[in-house]
């Protein structure tokens, strides 16, 4: 050894930053960025306030409103906005901003309800077709296509209309008419995934398939059907708010947004909040959520510089 | 000790103490491309001692890798073992059913990655990680298990271990990640741990810390090592013996200095030439000329001759499988001694 040289050559330790250190530190710096980003992101604190709103009201509904939703009082029929009735009465005298929020307590609850169970079983199936392959993937794959084939909406309708109406319907409808986009978002994220080095080293731990499959692969690829579920939710909201309107619903007097929709149809020209308002809320919390989704798929989507 | 030729057994003389843990006869890995099919493992076979540190080196594409996957049987869907065994503790790991093969995987042998970041889970926390052996494959409590991580850590020199304990992946440096994988590999105690290249994505001097605290847990635990790499120093290092790889085949193997001082082979030779900061070379590094070969048509003969300087006739034709020679050493070149010839020839050179 006698001089040392002063601009390393490429290649040695000294030139470059060795490449074990790199990932690692882009992982931090990621990292930093997202601690930095979540709570500057205009859209996704815009969409959390909307939606907090929305649920704020539809949980403390009995507690806001001192009407009874389903009363009726026939000398105090379609009545304007006032002190008493926020925004009037409907054609029964009920108190439409209590049905308001009575309904959206409902169709909040069943939406949120219903997208957990295409969430589980997309996830399940789509899990077990990306990882497996082979038949399993053919079988559960061509399911999808032919669920695929048909629009959503007419599918979930047409079911809904076989089983009857009624909340559990809606539930198996949306459950089998669903679960298809979750299935195949987890599988592509899988296909990926499982030829990741560290399924390999679980493979080499001699792990079984279902704990690399739950404790191994799913931590990495539920954060896309996280996403893709706040836009779900959104869909299963109007699939709900179609079904009342088309009378598939919950069955009256219970208030729900799609029924009010229809009832208040009739009176459009004279009493246009009794059908406006309703649909605002769906509007809303459908833009709440997406701006949600939106912000989520930002933060948490791997690779966003 | 290494096996001559196909399937042809080893005949005693273990430099090593202790029987055989790990024991190859004749494998081959078949990969089935669009292009024709690849023979990515042919006819390999070698023996590894308990307490033993074998070295396995070649250029990319040797079939290093794909041998190491074998044993483990996490070969790509692609690739098949088509003929030979693999025996662990005399058990012929080819033929038997994957649920069997994950009891031996993790608790009789283990792997260490090349790439310490990719091959750890980036979502979950480190010590539940190395804690996971203990919980399957052993049947720990998660209690004992978090036990076991944090004496784990501690033995592999991860400062801080109950800190550390709840960090992910990406909170570690390269070595620190490598420590891990490191305590991973050993957390059910194994009899033999498989290492592809575990030092090549770290810098230098870190490099040799991995290095040195491999040999120190093999030596104070008595488990055998598989040490794929292409780097002779590495090998020098750590290993007992070495075997070289060379167009899917096993073209030379012996003693690590007896092999890498004098070798008897002129694709070894090419190997320590090409070498830089082995004392043997010094300055002069000389690159082996040409391309490996390609593993769907092999070339006929011995693989090498077509980058041999000492090429001739019965090269380009004739089989050329392992002989064994005196000293516990074996080559495939049919005219080895001009290859020893050569390399006394570099040495004096030198001096």
């Amino acid at each position: 050894m006698s001089a040392i040289p002063l601009t390393p050559e490429p290649g040695l330790p000294g030139a470059v930053p060795p490449s074990a250190a790199a990932p690692g530190a882009r992982a931090e710096r990621r990292e930093g960025q997202r601690v930095r980003r979540w709570y500057n992101q205009p859209a996704l604190m815009i969409g959390i306030g909307i939606t907090a709103i929305f649920l704020a009201a539809a949980i403390a509904g009995p507690l806001i409103s001192p009407y009874d939703p389903n009363a009726q009082n026939l000398n105090a029929t379609l009545l304007g906005p006032s002190a008493h009735h926020l925004l009037g009465t409907d054609q029964l005298g009920r108190d439409v901003f209590t049905r308001l929020l009575y309904g959206t307590r409902l169709d909040l609850r069943i939406a949120f309800i219903a997208v957990l169970f295409p969430f589980t079983l997309g996830i399940t199936l789509g899990s077990l077709a990306g990882y497996f392959g082979g038949w399993v993937d053919t079988v559960v794959m061509r399911v999808v296509d032919v669920v695929v084939a048909f629009p959503f909406y007419v599918l979930l309708i047409a079911l809904v209309f076989v089983l009857g109406p009624g909340e559990r319907s809606i539930y198996i409808a949306i459950t089998l008419v669903g679960w298809v986009s979750y299935a195949r978002i987890i599988r592509g994220e899988i296909l990926v995934a499982k030829r990741q080095d560290y399924i390999l080293a679980a493979q080499s731990g001699g792990l079984g398939s279902a704990r690399i499959m739950r404790r191994h692969l799913l931590p990495n690829v539920i954060t896309q059907a996280i996403i893709y579920s706040m836009s779900d939710i959104v869909q299963d909201i109007v699939a709900i708010v179609t079904l009342g309107y088309f009378g598939l619903g919950v069955p009256p007097p219970t208030a729900d947004l799609g029924s009010m929709i229809n009832d208040g149809q009739n009176f459009l020209s004279t009493h246009w909040q009794l059908t406006t308002f309703p649909g605002l809320v769906v509007v809303l919390v459908g833009l709440g959520l997406s701006l949600i989704g939106d912000g989520l798929a930002d933060i948490l989507r791997p690779g966003q510089a | 000790m290494i096996a001559a030729g196909a399937g042809g057994a080893a005949p005693g003389a273990g430099m090593a103490q202790g029987g055989t843990v790990l024991e190859l006869r004749d494998l081959h890995v078949r990969i089935v491309s669009r292009q024709g099919t690849v023979r990515a493992v042919d006819g390999v076979s070698f023996d590894v001692a308990a307490g033993e540190a074998l070295g396995l080196v070649g250029e990319s594409g040797s079939g290093k890798s794909m041998t190491l996957r074998a044993v483990l049987g996490v070969l790509p869907p692609e690739a098949r073992v088509t003929s030979g065994e693999i025996l662990l503790d005399g058990v012929n790991l080819v033929t038997r059913p994957q649920s069997e093969l994950n009891r031996i995987r993790g608790r009789k042998m283990s792997m260490i990655f090349q790439e310490p970041m990719s091959a750890l889970n980036p979502v979950m926390r480190v010590g539940w990680q190395i804690a996971e052996g203990p919980q399957v494959q052993l049947g720990f409590s998660r209690a004992r298990a978090a036990e076991r991580a944090l004496e784990l850590m501690r033995r592999v020199g991860i400062p801080d271990p109950e800190r550390r304990f709840r960090a992910y992946p990406h909170e570690f440096s390269g070595g620190m990640r490598q420590r891990v994988m490191i305590a991973i590999a050993l957390s059910c105690d194994p009899e033999i741990i498989l290492c592809d290249e575990p030092t090549t994505a770290l810098d230098v001097t870190i490099q040799d810390q991995i290095l040195r605290l491999l040999a120190r847990l093999c030596r104070e635990s008595g488990v055998s090592l598989v040490f794929v790499t292409h780097d002779l120093p590495v090998v020098a290092q750590i290993c007992q013996r070495v075997a070289v790889m060379y167009g899917a085949q096993l073209v030379e193997s012996g003693a690590v200095a007896d092999v890498l001082l004098n070798p008897w082979h002129p694709y070894t030779r090419g190997l320590v030439r090409s070498a830089p900061d082995f004392d043997y070379v010094r300055e002069s590094l000389v690159p082996i000329p040409g391309a490996p070969p390609s593993l769907i048509n092999p070339p006929p003969g011995c693989r090498f001759h077509p980058r041999c300087e000492f090429a001739e006739e019965d090269c380009r034709v004739s089989e050329t499988p392992l002989r064994l020679l005196p000293g516990g050493r074996a080559t495939a070149c049919l005219h080895y001694e001009r290859c020893m010839d050569a390399a006394a020839a570099d040495r004096a050179a030198r001096a």
